[in-house]
């Protein structure tokens, strides 16, 4: 089976362990992945306006490459990625008005109306591979290790661009569990991590993502699962900050969800990336046994 | 459009009138607007020459008049139609009611570094031009590039840190500074480019040994001593020592050799 794939600039770049392990996972079950060629940046940063047209472009542009391709479906790792490209490619689906207009501003590429389906790697394993086939290609199972799956804010939100609906996490759930981890139930899976507003507040001061991790404790989970950069550096690369400032009581390991599926799978753990994860996140793996001997 | 054009070529040849300030007979001249400003100029000429031909002078914005420089891009448009055309006066020929504007010098932004200090990585870049992530991938950019080059592409390979592909991309671009005027996020990417090409060189691109270990030798002076002895020399004995210089044969056999070997 082949894909197309878009990975966007943080994946190259401070979160390679998301797209590495997830690239090296899928290829491990048996699918051909193609980063499309051309592609920039997914446009998330600057399209959160409702009317700024303008910042449509760029998710659109990437969709018009994936078109030209021939594809029928891209997909998408980054929680953000996922978002800004499935919700302008919903804008271009739905909207003719708009759609007219951003046709007509991009005279150099071919007009475009939402014939390309923007999936998360979540939704792709789930409906193409399936869990039991996952299951069956665990060679390494994270017996024991208590994880909870964390969406934050754009995974769901809005409703019709989610992965599934609102208060429901049962792809995530369903991916862990089948490689072999004790999933639980966790309230603050929907939480927000603190997003960018922690720009704006003294490093370790984030309280929205430290209610996070101390409610995670609380319920006796071991390490959250993730699929989003901005959420992992908050929540991950932030996390010993919050532990010396008091904010938080105990360290929670965060991973990307694609770095415990290529555990999980036996790959080498080199593809993971996990120098890019804080020092705790390897330890509690190999406490659990949970790394294969390299 | 293009092919009323050719077919009307066809009925009237042009007759090219290169730098006559008199026409030859059987030329036509065409109405171009510089600065607004209605001129009637021989249709075979450059937007440069036309200009000249008008009475315009160029001082500055006028280089290699070679299409390479840089010094002359162009923003024109043609009457009854918004959309707005781009190119070098000294490469783009006129044509009938082109609204002519020239843009010599662009303001953009010019990072001071030193290359030896910055380092290979990408976010010595984006360090250096912070702007680069105000890109909303318009597009605007590759549109106005004289040189086609995919300025978007290496914009996005640049905010992705893969420098080799933006040093590639780029590699056509002559600094006119089209793409910097047209940009909303007022990114210089002409700039980035040439930083990124010259991070590409110094950090990336494997360096040639040989050259290294001819540099090495150079500064060592193993060419002082021919050197001085030729600047020592009278005009006579460098002539005589010219004519009497050792060629390589046409046809040398692969692994030829000078008798003399002294300074191998």
């Amino acid at each position: 089976m082949k894909i197309s794939y878009y990975p966007g600039c943080t994946l190259k770049t401070k979160a390679k362990n998301l797209d590495r392990a997830a690239i090296a996972s899928l290829t491990a079950l048996g699918v051909e992945v193609t980063e499309i060629d051309r592609w920039n940046c997914c446009g998330a940063v600057h399209s959160l306006t409702a009317d700024d047209l303008i910042h449509q472009v760029g998710p659109v542009r990437n969709l018009i490459r994936a078109k030209e391709q021939g594809a029928k479906k891209l997909v998408t790792l980054c929680s953000m990625c996922y978002n800004t490209l499935a919700r302008a490619n919903r804008i271009m689906k739905t909207d003719e008005v708009k759609r007219a207009t951003i046709n007509r501003f991009m005279t150099e590429e071919i007009d475009y109306a939402g014939e390309v389906e923007v999936v998360h790697f979540l939704t792709f394993l789930q409906e193409e591979i399936g869990w039991e086939a996952v299951k069956e290609k665990v060679k390494v199972p994270l017996t024991g290790l208590a994880v909870a799956p964390y969406y934050g804010c754009t995974l769901q939100r809005p409703a019709d661009v989610g992965i599934e609906p609102f208060g429901s996490y049962s792809l995530m759930t369903g991916l862990l569990e089948a490689l072999g981890a004790t999933v639980v139930p966790f309230n603050a899976a929907d939480k927000c991590c603190g997003s960018y507003q922690v720009l704006g507040s003294p490093a370790g001061e984030n309280s929205a993502g430290a209610a996070i991790l101390n409610l995670a404790a609380g319920a006796g989970i071991e390490a959250l699962a993730t699929s989003c950069p901005l959420c992992e550096y908050n929540l991950g690369k932030q996390q010993q900050l919050m532990l010396e400032k008091g904010r938080i009581a105990k360290n929670i390991p965060t991973y990307y969800f694609t770095q415990l599926l290529a555990v999980a799978l036996g790959l080498d753990s080199a593809v993971c990336h996990f120098e890019l994860n804080t020092r705790i996140s390897v330890d509690l793996l190999k406490d659990k046994n949970c790394l294969a001997a390299a | 459009m293009c092919e009323t054009n050719e077919k009307s070529s066809k009925k009237t040849p042009r007759v090219a009138t290169g730098d006559r300030a008199i026409l030859p007979e059987g030329a036509k001249t065409i109405p171009v607007y510089i600065m607004g400003k209605q001129y009637e100029v021989p249709e075979t000429l450059t937007i440069m020459k036309a200009m000249e031909f008008a009475g315009f002078k160029f001082l500055r914005g006028a280089g290699c008049r070679g299409g390479i420089c840089g010094a002359c891009p162009t923003v024109y448009r043609m009457a009854g139609d918004y959309k707005l055309h781009f190119g070098l006066a000294c490469q783009t020929v006129v044509e009938a009611n082109m609204y002519l504007a020239q843009i010599p010098f662009f303001p953009a932004n010019r990072a001071s570094y030193s290359i030896e200090e910055i380092g290979g990585l990408p976010e010595a870049i984006h360090a250096l031009y912070p702007e680069l992530f105000r890109c909303v991938a318009c597009n605007q950019c590759t549109k106005a590039c004289p040189m086609d080059v995919d300025v978007l592409g290496y914009i996005s390979a640049l905010k992705q840190g893969n420098i080799e592909k933006a040093a590639r991309l780029s590699f056509d671009c002559i600094q006119c500074g089209l793409c910097a005027s047209r940009c909303m996020g007022e990114i210089p990417q002409y700039h980035a480019a040439q930083l990124a090409r010259r991070v590409y060189g110094r950090y990336i691109l494997p360096h040639a040994e040989h050259l290294k270990a001819r540099v090495k030798d150079i500064e060592a002076g193993k060419y002082h001593t021919m050197l001085n002895d030729l600047s020592a020399m009278s005009k006579e004995e460098l002539e005589k020592i010219y004519v009497e210089r050792e060629r390589q044969p046409d046809f040398a056999e692969i692994g030829w050799q000078p008798k003399e070997t002294r300074y191998l």
